[in-house]
């Protein structure tokens, strides 16, 4: 018999099985759906992934999984302005989906609870691989979210925001949405709250055949609260996909970016900030897959780090043998504002096709003294001085969207969060 | 306006002294001329002027209307009226123009203890000077001198001082890199801006930029130190000579 040493659970994993074990009977699904939260809390029992999981490498995240709150049924989260006045507002309040509309300008919505109770999401928790971690913790314990069928040719003419408020205990949602061939959408993801929550939110997106998507999650959890997002998307033919994400709060946050080119001539931006302050742990890990030949990528990550804060961005983007003229472009930008803080890139490149350009680049640096020597010279005080440069450094990546409607309200973030800690 | 005492400066890095007792006065609505050969310390007295972090002064003292602004940071100094045109105006990505502008005028109004500008003036008072400069308002839509050529750089650093209209303004070598048309332009900016209680200090190379900004005095720099002050004749005998008696005449 092949006996494996178990090392002893983790509070945070203790924690995990019993919520499990407590909740079980009230959450929603079929027995198909049951089946696939028991394989997920198995995953969970043989343990959380630690540093020697290559894709947790500078996450150890068996570690850094401290305090896993009890899920409270009773606590409050409110609906939130919406990041673009006008939006179409979904919310989803202390893990359970409000009534929404059953259908707008084209989209179809449907309560995830639904799709849950009668089995049809049961193949969608299914996790991918045995590192995924966030999707076997969504997996045991998602409650509800939205279904979003976006129809062929629709094209919403204002955003959609779903918005996940937490009130702290715990919060699992999902977010499937389906984009038909030639539709256009904007949808904001936000991902806030109140309380010391431990947060975990999957979303898959689907793109149709010359389908244009624009998507912002916007994370910023409170200092106490552990965040764990992860991002699917499959990009059809011709599609194009911008995603667009900012982290401006959250203790333990990790935010997996997981984006297959499946389509000709797709095309996939991505565009990054992180703000981390205080003692916060921040991972940002994506894996792209260019798998058919001529599709376009770029991904810039911009990080700002102070306080004794901690980032990761690790890039993976996978060109396979058959994806010829492929063209994919990465960096990640960080500007150290503290000797205690810091940042760790990993950009990888695996490349199996021989026609491609593909580049990555990775730079840590710290405010010009030049520059900041300039603006003083001008009557700028220091501080605001340093505030300028932090700005601009981060504002060009949120001015790449190149839409007044998105980039101000998001600038607007910025300068409160250099308020308080720049 | 300006007085420096036996000024010792040098490189914070590595100690290297780069002005050697200089000394040099300049009165309230003087224009005085600076000239001096290559890696003479023209450009670091700028920058000590300005308080840059980069120098250290070592000995001697920087009285500007009488008092040690020693003690004071790039922008205390800039608020009090001292304003430097670089040699090499940095370029800063992602600052806005017209953001920085408004920011650096407000932050010197409100160490005045004056009101912020409304935008209405604000930008009224930019396009005034940029016209007057020759200007493209375009160009002010751009990050901070980023793609700016030589030539419109300089009059960017001419703009900002029409703007900020300060009290001591010290030129590096605006005029190289200008040409013809464009250093009347700036040398009319300038001049528009003599008054009894502003001074001008030009740093400059050339005969030319003086023929359109006359000095009152004219001082020659070498090896850290003034080492000839004259009135403008001294100019026009320095184009004539070069400085080589005037080295060998200090030596
Ligand atoms: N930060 C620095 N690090 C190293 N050397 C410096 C630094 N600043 C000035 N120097 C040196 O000090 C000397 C004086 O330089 P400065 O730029 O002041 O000369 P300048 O008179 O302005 O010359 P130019 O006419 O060429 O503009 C030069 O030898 C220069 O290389
Ligand atoms: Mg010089």
């Amino acid at each position: 018999m092949n006996v494996s040493v178990q090392p002893q659970r983790t509070p945070a994993e203790n924690a995990l099985v019993e919520a499990f074990a407590e909740r079980v009977a009230s959450l929603p699904g079929d027995p198909s759906v049951m089946l696939r939260r028991d394989a997920a809390i198995e995953a969970i029992k043989a343990g959380l992934p630690t540093r020697r999981i290559e894709s947790w490498h500078y996450t150890d995240f068996r570690r850094l999984l401290a305090k896993v709150p009890p899920h409270d049924p009773t606590a409050v989260a409110a609906v939130i302005a919406p990041l673009v006045a006008g939006s179409t507002v979904l919310s989803i309040l202390n893990g359970v989906s409000a009534r929404a509309p059953a259908a707008f300008s084209g989209v179809t919505v449907r309560r995830l609870e639904e799709m849950l109770l009668d089995g049809s999401f049961a193949a969608a928790l299914e996790a991918q691989g045995d590192d995924d971690a966030v999707g076997a913790i969504n997996a045991a314990f998602a409650a509800d979210g939205y279904f979003l069928d976006v129809a062929a040719g629709a094209a919403p003419e204002a955003p959609i925001e779903v918005q996940n408020v937490q009130a702290g205990g715990q919060t699992h949602v999902r977010l499937p949405v389906r984009v038909g061939d030639g539709a256009k959408v904007t949808l904001v993801e936000r991902q806030t709250g109140s309380g010391a929550a431990l947060v975990s939110s999957i979303s898959h997106l689907d793109i149709g055949e010359g389908a244009e998507v624009r998507w912002l999650i916007v994370q910023d959890q409170p200092e106490d609260a552990t965040h764990l997002g992860q991002f699917n998307a499959r990009l059809g033919k011709d599609s194009k996909l911008t995603l667009f994400f900012l982290n401006t709060g959250g203790k333990l946050v990790r935010q997996e970016i997981r984006v297959v080119a499946a389509g000709e001539g797709s095309s996939f931006t991505l565009r990054g900030v992180n703000l981390l302050a205080g003692d916060s742990h921040t991972d940002v890990t994506m894996v792209l897959d260019h798998a058919v030949p001529a599709t376009v990528s770029t991904e810039v990550v911009r990080n700002v780090v102070t306080g004794r804060a901690r980032g990761v961005f690790q890039g993976r983007i996978n060109v396979f043998q058959v994806a010829q003229k492929t063209d994919a472009k990465m960096a990640c930008n960080t500007l150290l504002l503290s000797d205690d803080g810091e940042f760790s890139a990993k950009p990888e490149l695996e490349i199996f096709a021989d026609d491609v350009a593909c580049g990555h680049g990775a730079t840590v640096t710290e405010i010009d003294r030049n520059h900041l020597f300039y603006l003083m010279a001008r009557g700028i005080d220091e501080k605001t001085a340093r505030g300028l440069l932090v700005k601009a450094f981060v504002a060009e990546v949120i001015e790449e969207l190149d839409d007044e409607a998105l980039v101000e309200p998001l600038e607007a973030m910025l300068d409160a969060w250099f308020a308080e800690h720049g | 306006m300006l007085e420096i005492r036996n000024l010792h400066a040098r490189i914070a890095d590595d100690g290297t002294e780069i002005i050697r007792g200089l000394n040099l006065t300049v009165r309230d609505g003087e224009v005085a001329a600076i000239m001096g050969p290559n890696g003479s310390g023209k450009s670091t007295l700028s920058y000590v002027l300005a308080g840059r972090e980069d120098y250290e002064v070592t000995e001697g003292d920087i009285l500007y209307n009488g008092h040690s602004i020693l003690e004071m940071d790039p922008a205390e100094r800039a608020a009090a009226g001292i304003f430097l045109a670089f040699q090499y105006p940095m370029e800063i990505p992602g600052v806005a123009t017209m953001e920085f502008l408004k920011t650096a005028l407000n932050a010197q109004r409100k160490a005045r203890g004056e009101e912020p500008l409304k935008i209405p003036d604000f930008l009224k008072r930019v396009k005034q000077a940029a016209g007057s400069l020759s200007m493209d308002m375009a160009m002010l839509k751009r990050p901070l001198n980023v793609g700016f050529s030589g030539g419109e750089k300089k009059r960017a650093e001419i703009l900002q001082m029409k703007l900020l209209e300060p009290k001591l303004c010290v030129l590096d070598e605006t005029d190289s890199g200008l040409d013809i048309d464009a250093l009347k332009i700036v040398a009319d900016g300038v001049n528009s801006l003599r008054a009894p209680d502003r001074s001008v200090v030009v740093i400059t190379h050339y005969q030319r930029l003086l023929d359109f900004i006359v000095p009152d005095t004219v001082h020659v720099l070498y090896k850290g130190q003034v080492i000839k002050s004259g009135d403008k004749s001294l100019a026009l005998e320095l184009e004539k000579h070069g400085y080589a008696g005037f080295i060998a005449e200090a030596a």
